[in-house]
């Protein structure tokens, strides 16, 4: 059929299977609002900040699944946009993002909201395209679809120029997606596969090193599988939260600069890493020459370029971690449990020796607390999401996570203000669970105004501001790197956090004492709208244990113990 | 970049299409890798283009550059060349004052010659294997050459 480019957008985000777009107008996109204007097949939510639709883009990606939309202007629209993107490209998170573009007779020009934005967008996300014709549109649009969940997962970034978007051509989008240079390898070498066992079989102290890859490549269940099958204790990183679930006996915690004692100790005793879609990143490794020092490496993973990266893996195997584990599980018989029952007796004892733990020694409410007690009253029952930070470090250890896709948050970005407008994403794409978002009294500030959209459109994030009158982790370096000196970190300063709030039309709640914080958590649940819990905590805790930049895993500041 | 940097030639075939340069050269400069060289011109015939990217770092390094071209999506192929020919074409501009035979016959010696005669000045060309081309332009300075431009290396494999 022969129609606009505008209505090829509609036309192509409707057989995509889209039901949410998150976006906001502008000048070069005005077409295509048009359209939106005329149509009912798909929601479209108005943030109230380009950032945060991109962001809420990757929320609604993460909680579902499915390919993230974001829609957005050209210009300072889509420069906004950019830190969505970088978050995205960072966390592997599968979005199309969609932005305007000056006319194609100005191009070049430096007209008014120009940018080059395909120039900024490409070292940012997996591919990108400038349209020059809407007979290409079909076409690359099905391709950003393809790119953007296949394989590695990723942003793509697509940019239309405003008379693209109004030229009329054919629209056919029953065409197959013919990529001739792009065909990622998602079945794992049988022969690699083999041996990895083999070695698995022949190891003594294996351990099971879990990334975030699993969850994109929804793995869990059958990781959860493979661990529960060979009795092989695991670690997982930050991004794998929720991957075991936190009562499996087999999980030893997260590891990594503030992960377990148990965790390091584990990953640095061991004598073969089983990495499953993890990249071995700095906050991971620590000192890269000490990092599981005298151990094998099994390294399966989507992405070529992640395999020998930083560490050099004995059995590279390239392929897709569900399939791969798939596989490993039917040959499997060679592997038995019982042989490391004095490797786990180790581990379990490294977890008794340095427990993660925290002393309830001030007036003040401690953080962890909070978390902790969230845990016990929603569980399973909450999608917890955060921002950057201490808040965000104490969630991934105190939280007892349950299951893949329900710990949300910017890992390798680590992307202030991402929390709140994410959150609004998974709820959107999650509506039955609660949506809460732990946050700090420095992030919250970076995306506030997503209020607006959360009363608006009936998004009911609880936001828990574990507020500590600082930028925490930023003091927390200072307090132990930089002698004390706490430059320009002291956040005393601040709004009227329940008054900020209901200016919104949301409502807001001060807690000083834990009685009061169950009460405000229960009537914000109950009211159902978007709330901003602001707990006073204790205002120098630190995040424990720690291994300082560039330390070694096994070479941890640990929290002392006191007499009880 | 404390290990081993080694000089490498990596061939690229990518898709011919806006842009298509310019992720190769953002991978190289985003990521702190070295070009010495790059070359580029379409395959006769076809869709794709080919570089030529002379390059220099550790073994990891090289193998994550080979690794992190293969990743963008017009990327084709990638082939770290072992075992190749290459060549390199340099031309330089003399004043007419010096001995023109003299050049011309060295010229010969590395696939050379004059290519173009002025009134003021002539051009010579050579084409032959990067070291000997560093090697003739060395021994060429002494004719006060004017300019000299390098073309950069290209391969193929044997």
């Amino acid at each position: 059929m022969q129609i606009s480019g505008a209505q090829m957008v509609i036309e192509a985000l409707i057989a995509e299977d889209v039901d949410t777009v998150f976006g906001y107008p502008g000048g070069a996109i005005m077409n295509v609002y048009d359209e939106i204007y005329k149509q009912d097949k798909f929601k479209h939510i108005l943030t109230r900040h380009e950032q945060a639709a991109v962001h809420a883009a990757e929320g609604y990606s993460k909680a579902s699944g499915k390919v993230g939309v974001a829609l957005i202007t050209s210009g300072p629209g889509f420069t906004n946009a950019v830190t969505g993107l970088a978050d995205a490209y960072m966390d592997s998170i599968p979005l199309v993002v969609i932005s305007g573009q000056v006319p194609m007779s100005l191009i070049g020009t430096d007209a008014f909201q120009e940018i080059d934005a395909v120039g900024i967008s490409r070292s940012c996300t997996k591919h990108n395209y400038l349209v020059t014709n809407a007979s290409d549109l079909p076409r690359v649009l099905k391709e950003a679809f393809h790119i953007a969940a296949s394989g590695r997962p990723g942003p793509v970034h697509v940019d239309i120029p405003k008379d693209v978007t109004a030229e009329i051509a054919e629209f056919d989008y029953s065409i197959e997606v013919d990529l001739e240079t792009y065909k990622p390898n998602v079945k794992g070498n049988p022969r690699q596969i083999k041996k990895a066992i083999a070695a698995i079989a022949k190891a003594k102290r294996p351990l099971f090193y879990i990334g975030g890859g699993v969850i994109n490549a929804n793995a869990g269940y059958e990781v959860r599988e493979l661990v529960k099958r060979t009795g092989i204790p695991a670690v997982e990183t930050f991004m794998a939260r929720g991957v075991l679930s936190h009562d499996d006996e087999l999980l030893v915690g997260m590891l990594g600069m503030h992960g377990s004692y148990a965790s390091n100790m584990a990953m640095s005793e061991t004598d073969l890493v089983i990495g499953l879609g993890a990249r071995f990143d700095d906050r991971v490794t620590g000192k890269l020459s000490e990092f599981a020092k005298n151990a094998g490496v099994i390294h399966v993973d989507i992405d070529p370029a992640s395999i020998s990266k930083l560490v050099n893996a004995d059995y590279p195997i390239v392929g897709d971690v569900k399939n791969v584990v798939k596989e490993m599980l039917e040959i499997s018989s060679s592997i038995n449990p019982a042989k490391y029952e004095s490797w786990r007796e180790t581990v379990t004892n490294f977890a008794e020796l340095h427990p993660l733990f925290y002393h309830e020694d001030t007036d003040r409410i401690k953080p962890q607390w909070v978390i902790e007690r969230v845990g016990e009253l929603l569980g399973d029952g909450a999608n917890i999401s955060t921002d950057v930070g201490q808040h965000q470090m104490w969630t991934a250890q105190f939280y007892p996570f349950s299951r893949p896709r329900q710990f949300i948050s910017s890992g390798g970005l680590g992307t202030m203000g991402f929390g709140f407008p994410a959150a609004m994403g998974v709820k959107a794409a999650s509506p039955d669970k609660i949506s809460i978002n732990f946050t700090g009294d420095g992030s919250i500030l970076m995306n506030c105004q997503e209020l607006m959209t959360a009363v608006e459109q009936k998004l009911p994030v609880i936001n828990i501001i574990l507020n500590n009158n600082y930028l925490g982790m930023v003091r927390q370096w200072q307090t132990l790197f930089y002698d004390k000196r706490h430059s320009e970190t002291d956040l005393s300063v601040q709004p009227d956090f329940v008054l900020l709030a209901e200016a919104f039309g949301g409502i807001g709640y001060r807690v000083t004492t834990k009685e009061e914080f169950d009460a405000a958590l229960k009537d914000a649940i109950e009211k159902n709208i978007v709330a901003f819990i602001d707990v006073v905590v204790e205002r120098l805790e630190n995040v424990m244990p720690m291994v300082p930049s560039g330390g070694s895993l096994f070479n941890m500041m640990l929290l002392e113990k006191k007499e009880k | 970049m404390t290990e081993n940097s080694e000089r490498r030639v990596v061939s690229v075939i990518v898709v011919n299409e806006a842009s298509v340069l310019s992720r190769i050269t953002d991978l190289f400069s985003g990521r702190g890798y070295n070009i010495t060289s790059l070359t580029v011109a379409p395959i006769p015939e076809s869709k794709y283009s080919r570089l030529t990217i002379v390059t220099s770092g550790s073994v990891r390094v090289i193998e994550q550059i080979t690794k992190q071209l293969h990743k963008l999506v017009p990327v084709l192929k990638v082939y770290e060349h072992a075992d190749l020919v290459e060549k390199e074409m340099a031309l330089m501009k003399f004043p007419i004052t010096e001995n023109i035979s003299d050049i011309a016959a060295m010229c010969l010696a590395y696939n050379g010659n004059i290519v173009n005669v002025g009134e003021n000045i002539f051009i010579a060309m050579i084409a032959d294997e990067p070291k000997r081309v560093d090697n003739f332009l060395k021994m060429i300075k002494r004719y006060n050459p004017k300019e000299i431009v390098r073309s950069g290396a290209v391969a193929l494999e044997r």
